[in-house]
């Protein structure tokens, strides 16, 4: 059964300018899969929805969390001390599709493979559990991530890359402009990409590779109600194949995603 | 441990509606529960019954995305009835639910008369338990909220409904009406088999630092415990014009809350956006109304709502 679970909170330090990492303990949390995230449960009650917040690693009775202050509830929760407890739901989504699953997806031995994993902003930290999983897989793993001005997770990221190359939009260092701009200048090949970030990085990597014809894995965003599939509030647009043909389909990001292949996703609006 | 046992087997939740029987009052609120996802968190054979996401003849898209906001004391929706159609939801949903043993029952939503009543007619063919008409969705432009508001479409959908159904009518009306009692007398009047209310109250909100609508849709259904107080009142006053029986819903987020409900008229209740908030609600709420009502002394929901002086 999911459930939302009472954790600990063992540390809760930025990072960054107004970014936060955040490792919550809990014998409950169970198996987690890169690319899944977890509700967050506020305390302060005027704000009740959940915050849905990606898994950035896990370990067996606990999972790390990083997160930018967007507005009030990551503001409260970068207040909130080490050693307090904390409501959390177990994982919820599908994470990306690096094992053989009910939805498809790719094959679980990457021996002899390359890949990258394409981070944007507050999309890198998925990338650290996700770069550790490939690995674990057999995969050489290579991280491409942007940020506006200043970089988080480097060390993270090498812990399980063979190289992680850096860019900001600002030039403040590493290469100047966005990751997909600096994939394609750098010519940082791979048999396939993964990637979490703004939903305009998402769309011109997914044409890059579409034009590559290589498989992209991009994870999606949407305001969501509930995070498990109850409300209908976070749709997305899918191409599916049917017997028919193809056909567009309505999905939710939080029960069938966060995790599409680019070629799937309808990216205009 | 023993003396609780032997308290509980004392409690008597069950509740007669409109002839079905339903071992508790604690119901979901359509479009808040998704039998497969809802069930990863509680077992929902525990309910009195489920309510499920409204059902259309065809499949409906719905609004686009943002379609959530949060609000002070609640949240505001533009889903716009985002469902696969009736038939997805007869193949689909139902044979998953009936395994549950739980009672169905299934929310209606049609832009025309007719098509509410070929959906109620399709229904009738399964086993659904009971079925309830949504006239009071504020997120589709035809159909929906306008046959709410008006007493003589309210009545002219319920006698159609009522004509082709073979399963108890519940009809469910929406706060956004001067006069909540004339509607529910003009929908008891042409058969109607039981009443829910309220449906969300239409709301907006905007960002001010983008200064834009947060939702797509401009304008949502408001829900969740700030609007508790007005779907009191209205069970309340329905309560007082009507016979049939009442599911009431509205911001309902505790065991006292689904109480102050009985107590206002409701015969049963359904619990909506709180399942958002927490996932396990119904389930936690059923409890909380178990425990309320030890406290109380109470040993059947009948004697709740004895118990209110009013
Ligand atoms: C599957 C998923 C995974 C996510 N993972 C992360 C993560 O790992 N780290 C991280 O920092 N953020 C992540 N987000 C975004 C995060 O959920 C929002 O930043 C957060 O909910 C904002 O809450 P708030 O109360 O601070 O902001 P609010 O005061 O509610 O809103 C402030 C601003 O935040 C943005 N926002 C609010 N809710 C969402 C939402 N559900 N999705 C996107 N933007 C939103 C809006 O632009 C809004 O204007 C993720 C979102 C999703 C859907
Ligand atoms: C996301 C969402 C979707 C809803 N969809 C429906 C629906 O399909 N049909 C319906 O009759 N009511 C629908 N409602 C209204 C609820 O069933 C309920 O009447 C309302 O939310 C008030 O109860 P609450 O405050 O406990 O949520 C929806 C509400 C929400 C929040
Ligand atoms: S957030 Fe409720 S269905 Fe996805």
């Amino acid at each position: 059964m999911k459930k939302v679970v009472w954790g600990n909170i063992l540390c809760n330090d930025p990072i960054a300018k107004d970014v936060y990492k955040m490792q919550i303990q809990s014998s409950e949390m169970g198996p987690v899969k890169a690319g899944q995230f977890v509700n967050i449960y506020l305390e302060d009650k005027s704000m009740l929805l959940p915050r849905p917040l990606s898994i950035c690693d896990a370990e067996e009775d606990s999972i790390t969390i990083v997160y930018r202050i967007a507005g009030k509830g990551t503001r409260e929760l970068s207040a909130y001390q080490a050693m307090n407890q904390i409501r959390v739901s177990t994982p919820l989504g599908n994470g990306y599709f690096i094992e053989g699953t009910a939805l498809g997806g790719q094959i679980d031995d990457y021996s002899g493979k390359t890949v990258v994993v394409a981070g944007g902003g507050i999309g890198v930290p998925p990338m650290v559990l996700l770069a550790r999983r490939l690995k674990e897989k057999g995969a050489e793993v290579l991280a491409a991530v942007g940020f506006q001005e200043e970089p988080f997770l480097i060390e993270e990221l090498k812990q399980y890359c063979r190289e992680v190359h850096v860019a900001t939009d600002r030039g403040t260092c590493g290469f100047h402009g966005n990751a997909v701009q600096m994939i394609k200048e750098k010519r940082i090949d791979a048999d396939e990409y993964f990637s979490c970030g703004p939903k305009v990085m998402l769309k011109a990597l997914s044409d890059f590779c579409t034009e590559k014809r290589i498989h992209c894995q991009v994870s999606l965003e949407e305001r969501m109600g509930c995070g498990y599939g109850a409300c209908v509030g976070c749709t997305c647009k899918i191409k599916v194949k049917t017997n028919q043909g193809m056909e567009i389909q309505q999905k939710g990001v939080c029960k069938h995603g966060p995790v599409f292949f680019g070629e799937e996703v309808v990216w205009d609006e | 441990m023993n003396n609780l046992k032997e308290m509980e087997r004392e409690l008597d939740l069950s509740v007669d509606f409109a002839g079905v029987l339903l071992k508790n009052p604690i119901t979901t609120a359509s479009g808040t529960f998704s039998a497969r996802e809802s069930g990863e968190f509680y077992d929902i054979s525990e309910l009195g019954a489920v309510i499920t996401k409204g059902v259309a003849s065809e499949p409906w898209s719905g609004n686009p995305t943002p379609r959530i906001a949060e609000v002070y004391g609640g949240m505001l929706n533009a889903v716009g009835l985002q469902n696969p159609g009736v038939e997805a939801f007869i193949k689909e949903e139902l044979p998953y639910l009936k395994q549950t043993g739980t009672p169905v029952i299934a929310n209606v939503a049609g832009r025309t008369v007719e098509e509410y009543c070929s959906v109620a007619e399709r229904l009738s063919e399964t086993e659904v338990a009971m079925m309830e008409i949504n006239i009071s969705c504020p997120n589709v432009k035809e159909g929906g909220i306008g046959f709410g508001t008006d007493p003589k479409m309210a009545a002219a959908v319920t006698k159609a409904v009522k004509k082709v159904s073979r399963k108890p009518v519940i009809i469910k009306l929406t706060p956004n009406v001067t006069d909540i009692a004339e509607i529910a007398r003009a929908v008891e009047a042409e058969g109607a088999d039981g009443i829910s209310l309220i449906n969300t109250l239409l709301g907006m909100k905007i960002d001010v630092q983008r200064k834009k609508p947060v939702l797509a849709n401009i304008m949502g259904g408001f829900s969740g415990p700030a609007v508790k107080p007005v779907a009191v009142r209205m069970v309340y006053q329905v309560r007082r014009a009507v016979q049939v029986p009442i599911i009431g819903l509205g911001g309902i987020m505790t065991g006292e809350d689904a109480a102050e409900f009985i107590m206002a008229g409701a015969d049963a209740v359904s619990v909506g956006t709180a399942a958002l908030v927490n996932p396990t609600a119904p389930v936690d709420i059923l409890r909380e109304l178990k425990q309320y009502m030890r406290e109380q002394g109470f040993k059947t929901i009948g004697e709740i709502h004895e118990a209110f002086m009013k």
